[in-house]
This record gives structure tokens, sequence and C-alpha cells, in this order.
């Protein structure tokens, strides 16, 4: 395993600069994150619209280069798409962190899975692994609107 | 001080990690073995294994023996007055918990206070917080400065007629403060106020003199002082532990049981229920002696000369920023880089065989205190030398070239 495979170019570029960092104009959702291990905290901001279209996502917090990446890159992902292929799409990175280092998913484009595939590295580093799915568990608790604080030393 | 002659007693550092050779800096989290006490819970284990205490046969008594050597190689090691002084626990996190407990039980009412810094590992927090739900006593933290200092003025402006007990680190964590906990206790004694020592940290680093520090309670994790794990020390005062209830109860801490009357044992077993790891305080001997076969001063001064050595380098790197600037600092250095998280440092370093700690080292009022949410965290132990913060800064620089930063 070589360092280059974590730290990617794309990871760290996002992680410097964050897409659709704050909060989003007329939010709908929200929910919040806390990795009580390292003080990681992420909080995703979501309008859905009638038909059920994340129409905007967004977010604030703080944290390593991995968790700001995997967060700014799940924004992009899943902006502008439906609240169903948007859990496919949560499903999927979850298991590539955990289980196939693969995307199986047929809602992204080459160029998406490139970006969401910058993060398969992760799952050799299992001490960063919440780092990566934090923001992901958080958006699943905003579109589920529990207004459930997400804690990574709850979850699977 | 020949630190060959250390390192060679230590069979971690001819291991390998990540194909390179180990760097060693997380001994504030837990410190490696010596091969002496490896050796020695293997022996035990295989030659005289017994439970200790009430069988008469030869196997026990041995083991009762060397268990009781421990027992009283400690109470100098500290310069404890008795040996009954001398509680065995799991850890230092358990030493805590039985006086808050205890304690909490004999002296604590609503309204109380209990006086505690801003300088606390959760260990030395969240068992008085119990006592806060359960009691609704009041919990207050002297603060610190920006130094990572106690603020000792203001220390003595929180205690008031309310405060039952004072409790305080002797060597933080994150910042290396070398708390002067004889200042505090003498201030405490003025106002017949009972002082908790968390010596976590010091007892591997700072010379212990319990009765010379008048200390009424003072915690080891084992661990952390070259012994092995599940194994803690809590001393205390004869006259607390005579006058405060049992903690755990169950065989060995009883003097008689009837049905409707129980007595406890005398002291030491009266806080010493259930089997005890008996191994490994048998081994926890080899490792007071491992300390006194260099002796205390030179391992200080070895630490100092490495501590300073370790701030002069890491003040030369540009965007590292070192966590405190206490007056008197420890082998423990926190630290942040402009640019990279702490989690990220330590993956890296981890990369060049550096073990370091990330994230908040179970202080999150401290780094809150701090405005920090994780720092990066090197600390030192007897083995360590100045290649291994040469290993250290080289390491730091790789962070760097890996996030581009100049």
């Amino acid at each position: 395993m070589d360092l280059k495979d974590l730290y990617q170019d794309i990871i760290l570029e996002h992680g410097k600069s964050p897409r659709n960092f704050g909060k989003c104009d007329k939010y709908t959702h929200q929910a919040k994150g806390h990795n009580p291990l390292c003080g990681d905290q992420v909080q995703v901001y979501l309008k859905l619209n009638n038909e059920k279209t994340v129409e905007d996502l967004s977010f604030e917090g703080s944290g390593c280069a991995i968790s700001m990446a995997s967060t700014s890159i799940m924004t992009e992902l899943v902006k502008g798409k439906s609240v169903k292929v948007a859990k496919k799409i949560v499903f999927d990175f979850l298991n590539m962190i955990k289980n196939t280092s693969k995307i199986q998913s047929n809602d992204l484009n080459e160029d998406q899975k490139i970006k969401i595939m910058s993060l398969s590295g992760v799952k050799q580093y299992p001490m960063r692994v919440k780092c990566a799915t934090l923001a992901w568990h958080t958006l699943t608790s905003a579109i589920e609107g529990t207004g459930k604080e997400v804690n990574t030393e709850t979850i699977d | 001080m020949d630190i060959n002659s250390i390192r060679s007693q230590f069979p971690i550092f001819s291991k390998k990690i990540n194909g390179k050779p180990l760097v060693y800096l997380d001994s504030s989290n837990s410190s490696q073995k010596p091969l002496k006490v490896l050796n020695t819970l293997d022996y035990f284990y295989k030659n005289e294994f017994s439970n200790i205490g009430r069988s008469i046969h030869s196997l026990a008594v041995n083991a009762t023996n060397k268990f009781e050597e421990t027992r009283a190689s400690v109470k100098n090691f500290i310069n404890a007055s008795s040996k009954d002084e001398i509680i065995f626990t799991k850890n230092a996190t358990e030493s805590i918990n039985l006086i808050a407990t205890t304690f909490g039980q004999f002296n604590i009412k609503k309204g109380d206070e209990i006086l505690i810094t801003e300088l606390e590992h959760h260990s030395n927090y969240v068992p008085w917080h119990y006592l806060r739900e359960t009691k609704g006593a009041v919990i207050k933290f002297a603060p610190i400065n920006d130094d990572g200092d106690i603020i000792i003025e203001k220390l003595k402006d929180l205690i008031s007629t309310k405060t039952k007990i004072i409790a305080v680190t002797h060597l933080s964590n994150v910042t290396g403060t070398i708390v002067p906990i004889k200042e505090i206790i003498e201030i405490a004694r003025k106002k017949n106020i009972p002082v908790l020592v968390d010596g976590c940290q010091s007892a591997p680093h700072l010379k212990i003199d319990v009765r010379d520090l008048d200390c009424d309670f003072y915690a080891i994790s084992c661990h952390k002082v070259y012994g092995p794990t599940g194994v803690g020390i809590l001393y205390a005062k004869r006259k607390w532990l005579e006058k405060l209830p049992p903690f755990i109860g169950g065989g060995g801490m009883i003097n008689e049981v009837r049905k409707d009357k129980i007595t406890y044992a005398p002291l030491p077993e009266k806080y010493e229920a259930g089997t005890m790891p008996t191994a490994e305080v048998v081994a926890f001997n080899e490792s007071i002696k491992f300390m006194q076969s260099i002796g205390m001063e030179n391992i200080i001064k070895h630490e100092k000369e490495l501590t300073n050595y370790a701030l002069e380098k890491l003040k030369k790197i540009n965007s590292v920023n070192i966590v405190g600037n206490p007056k008197n600092k420890a082998g423990v250095i926190s630290f942040t880089i402009k640019g990279i998280h702490p989690h990220d440092i330590s993956t890296i370093v981890d990369e060049e065989g550096v073990a370091i700690r990330a994230g908040h080292h179970c202080c999150q009022i401290l780094h809150e205190r701090l405005n920090l949410n994780a720092t990066a965290r090197a600390s030192i132990g007897v083995y360590n030398t100045k290649e291994d913060i040469d290993m250290l800064c080289k390491a730091l620089d790789n962070c760097r070239k890996v996030f581009g930063l100049k």
C-alpha cells in the first residue's frame, strides 16, 4: 500500500478547496455528524423539491483531508439526483469503502466514478474508514429527516 | 546512561513497521515493555502460577509472596509510609473511580464542590461527573493560561467552604505541563481539603514521593510505567482507606460473611475484590527494577535533553505549531501543522515507522480551551533517542511533501 493511493491528487485538492461548503439556500433537511474519536464534525444541508430530487446539497464542518474530500465529493455526486438514486450511491460508496473497493453503480458517469473511486484506498487504512464515511451516514440521516445526530461510534 | 543497552532490553525495537525501524513516540499513551517484564509473565504462568490469598499450598504461598513483593516495591518507589496504603487496581482510571465512588458516598452531598482543572484527562473528570449526576455535586474547573499552566491564583479563588476534594493531574498528557502539585496541596492543606493526584503521566518520568507531596490519593497506570496492562495503583493515606467504604464487593475483600452481616478485610485487601491480575502484578516488580537500574535522576536527565532537542528541532519547522509553553515541560509534545489535519499527519508518519498519536487525547475540555479540534502528539520514553526525533522531523517533512506544502 502506497500513501499515494490514499492521498490521491483529487483528495488533496478537494480537501484543500471543498465544494459546496456552507449552508445552501432554503435547505429543507439537515443533519449533524460527529466522530468522537478525532473530533471531526460535519453538518449536511439538503434541499429536496416536490419531485424528491436533491436540488441542492452543501456542508459545513472541519476534519482531516480524507473527511473533507469525501464530503465534498459526496455533495458533487449526489446533487441533482433523486432521493432513490442518492440512497443507492450512498450504499454503493459504503460498500466500496468497507467491502469491495469497487463501485457498481450505473448512476454515475465516468468522471464521477473516477472521483468516488479516488476514495477507495481508504479501505486499506481501517483506522481512517470512519473519516470517509461520516458525511455519507449524515446525508442518510438528513434524507430520512430523523434529526438524529450521527455518531461514528454507534454505527456500523 | 547507556541508551543502547536500554533499547536492547525492549524486543519490540527489533521489529519493523511498514518495513521501517520502529520509532515509538507514543509512550504517553502506553509504554513498551522490557524483556524481563515479559519473561516474568511467561515464567510465572509456566512455573509458578496459582491464585493468591487463601490457599495454603506451596504454589499459592509463593505466588502470594511475589505479589506482595511488588506491593513493597511500589511502596518504596513512591515512598509511601506503609504497604497497606498501596491498592492494586485495573488502571489509574479505576483508581480514580474508586476514590470518586467511595469518597462520594462518604462525603459528597448536593451542592458540594469538586475542584478539577482544565488540564484533566477524561479519567479525572468523568468519575467526578457521576457525582454531579447522582449527588448533585458541582464541578469547578481551575483555568489554565495559554501556555498550558494552571493559574494558581484562580484555582485559589475557586476554593470555597463547599469544596470537598481537589483532583489534579501531576503532568498533562497534552501540553506536558509539570503541575506544581506540591504548591496546590499546600493550598488545599490550609483549608483541610483532600487532594487526589492523577499520576498517570508523571510516574514513569518524575520522582514520586507521596509523603513529601503530602497528597491524599495518587493514581498510577502500570502499563505506562514499562509494565503490563491490567494493573493500576492507588496510593491513599491510611486514614482514608480506613474511613471510606469498600468499592467493589466480592471474594478476598471480606472478613466474615453472615446472612445478616458482612465485615470487611483489613487493608489493603478491603479494596482488592476478586482474583487480581496476579502475573501482571508480579511482573510489574521488574518494571520498577528496570527503572531503578537506570536511576530516576538519569531518566529525568535523558528525557529532559531529548525534550529540549525535540522542541528545538520542531520549532525550526515553520509550519509546526507547538501546543502550550509551560514553565516546566516533560517529554509530551503536542503540535499542529498548518494545512494538515493531525490524523493525516499520523497516517503519513506511520508509513515511515513513526508512531505518534492524533486526536484530543481524552482531553476535550483542554482542546476546547485551546480552540483546537485535535492535535498530533509525540511523547517520549526512556528508550527514545535523538535519532527518533530526527526521524519524526523527516517524516513531518514528508507530510508537507504529500500535501504539497512548502
